[in-house]
């Protein structure tokens, strides 16, 4: 089946039609850094209907990983016997004593790597050290984690463990709604994420709060069919979860996926940037994987970090204020030094809309005056909802 | 960071595979794909296979997150 401009003028048309009819101001989210990173190359923000707002939610695994977090990574990748093997995202994020790249500026003997199974090759290469995979990432991310601990077990690599932060998208949208800060009237649910968890795993969101829900690829027509879905089903006040994304997400998901999933982690409370403690929505290594669990063989323990002084990443991760209104954003924060996280990821809002969306300076503050004044305006918002916005 | 990418597997050796994206061929584990076998085309994330694609499917949507892979691969370099 060809992807033609024809079929995505459709879905547009689709789209404007059933803003039109609504006749208000909606607000839909998605909570996938590949999302973010389409929806601005795609120029789709700006061929939406005016009244129709696509918001980022906490969709970028670096983005919402605590300080502290990153402080223990930076700990250990000082201590002299560790090499710390993790993602390239996670490099230039800071805590409250600078970055991974700092650490290995200062010695520290840290790499990046493809694939978790990478830094096991290492370990077995290496006996010498103590090599340790900083395992970020959402459900996508995790069963890869997984695998590897398996396999290091059945190898014996005594030398390796995972340092696992892994987090769980479905809790946080729940914790999202419970916070009742959010103002958001459906979401576009993540793509590759779905493909590990199927697309079922949304239909609480529908049935409890009475949202649609509908699982989209990442190409524009994907994002704008999933959008027209959305606003129709707004019009008709039917919410219900769909799935644009058959050719990858099934309503069951990856079923090998989940059970070694299983196996490996259990469920444990864990810190978000932006939206505090969790219940359940990290994994942890279950006891019988104790040897491989870094934070175990090195008796780590988490500090709580302040976030830095004026970073608005919390309420960005949120959807509640975009980069534009942070103070921070485009003036001292930028992609060459990044305040906070949401600047360092290539799939952080703040990134994506300093590449995609910078204004200038002064265009910046018209708009945060401007974003302000709406805010305030009331048009925006349905009544009795939560406040948006500080 | 949950970027996934299409190609499709030329060769499979128990719990491993090489995985041809466009030309570039990398070893990708098999492990969480059971029922696999060369020529299918499957979505990789992270070094391993994480679904099972259909190969004209896989062509047509996923051209986008190949692209996108490429950007963010040379746009990390950019920021270095």
């Amino acid at each position: 089946m060809s992807r033609t401009p024809a079929e995505c003028g459709e879905a547009l048309g689709r789209l404007r039609a059933a803003a039109a009819a609504l006749g208000r101001a909606v607000r839909f989210m998605e909570v996938c850094g590949t999302h973010t990173v389409s929806a601005f190359r795609c120029g789709l923000h700006s061929v939406m209907p005016e009244n129709v707002t696509l918001l980022s939610g906490p969709g970028c695994p670096v983005c919402v990983t605590a300080q502290g977090e990153i402080d223990l990574l930076i700990d250990l990748a000082l201590r002299g016997d560790v090499t710390l093997c993790t993602y390239g995202d996670m490099m230039r994020v800071t805590g409250s004593s600078g970055s991974l790249e700092k650490a290995r500026g200062r010695g520290a003997d840290v790499r990046v790597v493809y694939s978790p199974m990478d830094a096991l090759a290492l370990a077995a290469a290496r006996p010498d050290r103590q090599v340790v995979f900083a395992a970020v990432g959402f459900e996508t991310t995790a069963p890869g984690t997984a695998i590897t601990v398996l396999e290091a077990r059945r190898r014996g690599i005594g030398n390796f463990s995972v340092l696992a932060s892994h987090k769980l998208v479905m809790p946080a949208m729940l914790a999202l709604l419970e916070s009742g800060r959010i103002n958001v009237q459906g979401f576009l649910c993540p793509g590759h994420v779905s493909v590990i968890t199927g697309s079922e795993v949304y239909r609480p969101i529908v049935e409890r709060y009475g949202l649609p829900c509908v699982v989209a690829g990442f190409e524009p027509l994907q994002m704008a069919l999933g959008l027209a879905l959305l606003a129709e089903m707004v019009r008709d006040g039917r919410p219900a979860l769909e799935n644009v994304y058959r050719q990858a997400v099934s309503a069951d998901g990856n079923r090998r996926a989940q059970q070694v999933l299983r196996e490996v982690f259990e469920p444990a409370d864990t810190t978000w940037r932006g939206l505090g403690t969790v219940p359940a929505s990290a994994l942890v290594l279950r006891e019988e994987f104790a040897p491989f669990d870094a934070r175990r063989r090195f008796h780590l323990l988490q500090r709580h970090v302040p976030e830095p002084p004026g970073c608005r990443c919390g309420e960005v991760i949120m959807g509640v204020c975009t980069p534009a209104q942070c103070r921070l954003f485009a003036t001292v924060c930028n992609p060459t030094n990044p305040v906070g996280p949401c600047m360092v990821s290539s799939e952080g809002t703040c990134q994506a809309w300093f590449k995609y969306r910078r204004t200038t300076e002064a265009q910046a503050a018209q708009e945060r005056g401007g974003i302000a004044a709406m805010e305030t305006g009331g048009t925006r918002r349905a009544p009795g909802s939560a406040r948006d916005g500080v | 960071m949950c970027l996934a990418v299409p190609g499709k597997l030329v060769e499979r050796e128990g719990g491993e595979g090489t995985v041809d994206f466009q030309g570039n061929r990398v070893r990708v584990n098999t492990m969480l794909v059971d029922d696999v076998k060369v020529g299918d085309w499957v979505l990789v994330h992270a070094g391993f296979a994480i679904q099972k694609l259909d190969e004209e499917e896989a062509r047509a949507t996923f051209a986008v997150l190949a692209e996108m892979a490429q950007t963010e691969q040379t746009g990390e370099q950019d920021t270095r």
